[in-house]
């Protein structure tokens, strides 16, 4: 039988891509794709445990992790859009002003 | 039976796919791979009875998220090959291993933990015998987590706003080929 | 009445500030002016206040405000005017008046004048809370109050630099400052402690709460704050072994020698038994109680003999108020609180006389003090000689001035106690006493005149100074005449101050003073016969008498200054030094350094990591998240 500890074993390996996404890409947009991997294994992980809990609890929060997603896809390309317009790149190196 | 070869079908090619997105230098590709990706993942949420999750989840990511990406993606070069300097692939697996490692050990563990005292947990909003999902969804979502509900709405639509604002300012000005104001102000700064 | 009580004690307190106001700028003459007006209305108060008392015999307590709250502990701004304090305060704003004016004349060159001013009311304030407080807290706010203002003071001329032991035994002002203020420290914890006990076993600071309890307190409580308290008035009243900062301390101004350290600062020491007479006439106390008396006779005694051969003339003085203070020291120790008071007031009187005459030879020798060098003052300085001889004959103890009714009365007390071997001392250091004060007088005024040869020429103090030393010289000389009257007045506050001779003293009174005028008479003889005298007899400095053992002996203080200076002061700056360069610098110093430097390292080290590119924090991010979930699942395993 599948269990919880199937699925969320698959979340975390999925979310460990996206984590890997997130550390090797220097490309603004494909860190968005990464980023949205990585909610996409949490809301695995949530379905499941609202499954074998029986609970709704985390399917609420699954809906709510989505709707942050779209606001956040939303507002991130709009900066995308203004970044790309400025410096003609959306690759992280040449954005790094702010050396310390 | 079909529970078993639906969960490890989807998560062989989940996995598969999310690797492409993460990988590829194309970008329609790893675009391509990620709303696949996320189809599967609705398979998912219909294998664990969350019809209505399911549903949303190819509503809004599928449709409208994916939507999203690709107009953006018309403003970006996306046919050219991206170029990028990776991070060390050691370090990234590195780190990408340890935590997903860490991570399953953490599950399996729980997992023991829980089956050792299984009625530990009790839910806070237990579904409904014979209602269909949608409809339990719709009676928690409404009551319990109304106030959420609508302060998610109003962020959506601030968002909304906000995206058509940083996007929308200059629509005309071609974004390659003439230099912006923003720009001209760059290179005077530059000369000084 | 309670309006008084104010203006008493914050009189000199506004005058301080006022002066305080000028303390950097040059001199003005106002200044003194008010601050002696503000001190002289203090007095007009206290006077008021001590008819009063006499009159109508109540005594008033004024409680200013609450001081301290803390729990149980209560403390209370009080004040009290009875007996013993309104003596205080009327002997302590008498002298210090004088002194005020006194010092507008003497300090008329200094450009610290406004600064000096503001000390010496200061001064003048500490000593009033240390007199009127009804509390042994209050007294001893006073009494570090004094402390410091004293230290100010002998310090006042900081910028003189230190000298040889050899050329000047008190080395520099700032290093008589110093010791003066360090010896009291040391008695101060005596004296706290001695409070501490106190409060511990009575739960309360208030005189009369604290006296109330006392009978039902055990024998060694007793003792121990007898002991502790004593300490403190040792410190103070500089009675052996701390005695060596009073004669170091007249490196200060002579006005502050004569206000500080003869007529009222060091006399608290014997104010502070006074006050807690309750507790030194119980039973269980008589030991400590005649330790004391013992102490101050031996005192008595030791410091006359240092005076015999001292050449400096504020030194010579400084030993007699040490002698003196000796002297009341061994009467509260017998028991006669109230002949010890007595003494107090009427040395304030004649002592501040004869330090402010002091200051006028000094004043018109330029700070030359050496008694070898002067010589038959007496033509230039009519005035000051006159009080000066006043002083001393007062000071020798022959009736009628001041001295001779309270010291008498001192020694007849030490002769009424069957204490022979006290008496028998107190009778020799009394004919000490009359040989060096006027051998002081006869170095200085009469004899030979050796002081031209050396180039000075002395000239007379202003008359407004000597007009306002005037009512000093008739205090010294009426003084005494009011004994009875006195006694009367202190009996008023209670049994344990009262002390009357026995009927088998009283038949012997007058032969015991005839006794006593015969030996100081004698001592006065025979400083004429070598000091006095004129022409071919008179005296000259001879080799062999000053390669005596003795004189070596006396002029050397004992060798007491060189032995603390080798066992204490030079072991103490060892340890210092070695705490200094091995403990401070290697492993405090180091500590502190190497945790900065630690800081400092790291910081700049890690400072790479911020580069302002995105990818590289969020791989930093990772790491931090990854190390987060380590941490997590081992706690998770180990639990």
């Amino acid at each position: 039988m599948i269990g919880l500890s199937h699925y969320l074993i698959v979340s975390a390996i999925i979310f460990s891509i996206g984590l890997v996404g997130v550390l090797r890409r220097r490309n603004l947009l494909m860190l968005f794709f990464a980023t949205e991997v990585m909610l996409n294994a949490v809301n695995i992980a949530f379905a499941a445990i609202s499954h074998y809990y029986n609970d709704l609890t985390g399917q609420m929060f699954a809906f709510f992790i989505i709707a942050i997603a779209a606001s956040e896809v939303a507002v991130g390309l709009g900066i995308l859009i203004v970044l790309y317009k400025k410096h003609g790149s959306l690759d992280l190196d040449d954005l790094a002003s702010m050396r310390g | 039976m079909y529970e078993l070869i639906a969960f490890y079908l989807f998560s062989a090619l989940i996995i598969g796919l999310f690797l492409v997105t993460v990988m590829s230098k194309n970008i329609l590709y790893a675009m391509t791979s990620l709303a696949a990706g996320m189809v599967l993942i609705s398979g998912f949420f219909f294998t664990l009875g969350a019809d209505f999750l399911g549903v949303v989840q190819l509503i809004v990511y599928v449709g409208a998220i994916m939507a999203l990406y690709s107009f953006a993606m018309m403003f970006f070069d996306a046919t050219k090959d991206i170029k990028e300097k990776n991070t060390s692939s050691a370090l990234v697996f590195l780190l990408g291993g340890m935590s997903a490692l860490v991570l399953v050990l953490i599950f399996v563990g729980l997992n023991q933990a829980n089956l050792a005292h299984p009625d530990a947990i009790t839910a806070l909003y237990p579904m409904t015998e014979g209602v269909g999902n949608a409809q339990d969804v719709g009676m928690v979502l409404f009551t319990k987590y109304l106030v959420p509900f609508e302060v998610a709405a109003v962020m959506l639509l601030v968002a909304m706003i906000a995206g058509i604002i940083l996007a929308g300012k200059k629509m005309d000005d071609s974004l390659t080929e003439d230099l912006g104001a923003d720009e001209e102000i760059m290179i005077v700064k530059d000369k000084k | 009445m309670e309006t008084l009580v104010y203006i008493a004690l914050f009189a000199p307190f506004v005058g301080s500030l006022f002066a305080a106001l000028f303390g950097m700028s040059e001199r003005r003459i106002f200044v003194g002016v008010i601050g002696s007006s503000l001190i002289g209305l203090s007095f007009i108060a206290s006077a008021i206040l001590a008819y009063n008392l006499y009159l109508t015999g109540t005594v008033i307590q004024v409680t200013m405000m609450d001081w301290i709250h803390a729990g149980d502990f209560n403390v209370e701004f009080g004040f009290v005017i009875d007996q013993i304090s309104v003596t205080m305060m009327t002997v302590v704003t008498l002298v210090s008046t004088v002194v005020h004016i006194y010092a507008i004349g003497y300090m008329d060159h200094d450009k610290s004048f406004n600064r000096f001013f503001s000390y010496l009311s200061a001064f003048v304030f500490s000593m009033m809370i240390l007199v009127m407080s009804d509390n042994f807290l209050g007294l001893f706010i006073g009494w570090e109050g004094v402390g410091v203002c004293s230290w100010l003071l002998v310090g006042f001329w900081y910028h003189k630099p230190d000298q040889d032991r050899k050329d000047n035994p008190s080395i520099s002002p700032s290093w008589a400052a110093n010791e003066a203020f360090i010896m009291n420290r040391i008695a101060d914890l005596g004296m706290l402690i001695g409070i501490f006990i106190l409060y511990w076993n009575t739960g309360s600071l208030k005189y009369d709460e604290v006296f109330a309890q006392l009978p039902y307190l055990s024998d060694s409580v007793l003792v121990g704050a007898a002991i502790a308290l004593f300490i403190g008035a040792m410190g103070k009243s500089a009675q052996f072994p701390l005695h060596t900062w009073l004669t170091d301390a007249m490196e200060g101004p002579t006005p502050v020698s004569a206000l500080i350290h003869a007529a009222t600062m060091v006399t608290a020491g014997v104010f502070l038994v006074i006050r807690s007479n309750p507790l030194y006439s119980m039973d269980a106390v008589s030991g400590v109680s005649f330790f004391i008396a013992s102490l101050g006779t031996f005192v008595a005694f030791y410091a006359a003999s240092m005076a015999l051969v001292e050449r400096d003339l504020k030194r010579i003085i400084a030993y007699s108020t040490l002698s003196q203070l000796g002297y009341m020291f061994a009467a509260v120790g017998l028991g006669a609180y109230w002949i010890a008071l007595f003494h107090l007031a009427a040395h304030a009187f004649f002592k501040a006389l004869l330090f402010l005459g002091g200051g006028n030879v000094m004043h018109a020798m330029h700070d030359e003090l050496d008694l070898f060098k002067m010589g038959a003052l007496r033509k230039k300085m009519r005035g000051t000689w006159i009080y000066m001889t006043v002083a001393s004959i007062a000071l020798a103890g022959l009736p009628p001035l001041a001295g001779f009714w309270s010291k008498d009365a001192i020694i007849e007390t030490a002769f009424n106690e069957h204490t022979y071997i006290l008496w028998i001392v107190l009778v020799i250091t009394a004919g000490m006493t009359a040989f060096y004060s006027f051998r002081q007088v006869f170095l200085s005024f009469h004899g030979e005149d050796r002081h031209t040869a050396l180039g000075f020429d002395p000239h007379e103090m202003y008359k407004f100074v000597l007009v306002a030393m005037s009512p000093l010289a008739v205090l010294a000389v009426i003084t005494g005449w009011f004994m009875g009257t006195y006694k009367a007045f202190i009996y008023n506050i209670g049994t344990t101050v009262q002390y009357d001779m026995s009927e088998h003293t009283h038949h012997l009174a007058t032969y015991l003073g005839l006794l006593v005028i015969f030996v100081a008479l004698s001592g006065i003889a025979y400083a004429y016969i070598k000091y006095g005298q004129t022409g071919d007899k008179a005296w000259k400095r001879s080799e062999k008498v000053e390669n005596g053992f003795f004189y070596k002996l006396l002029i050397n203080q004992y060798y007491i200054p060189k032995f603390y200076e080798e066992f204490i002061t030079k072991p103490y700056m060892m340890i210092s030094e070695v705490l200094w360069k091995k403990v401070d610098l290697k492993i405090v110093d180091a500590t502190v350094d190497n945790i900065a430097k630690f800081l400092y390292v790291s910081g700049d080290k890690t400072r790479s990591m911020q580069t302002g590119n995105l990818s590289n924090y969020l791989n930093w991010m990772a790491v931090g998240a990854v190390l987060l979930l380590l941490i997590a699942a081992i706690s998770a395993m180990i639990a």
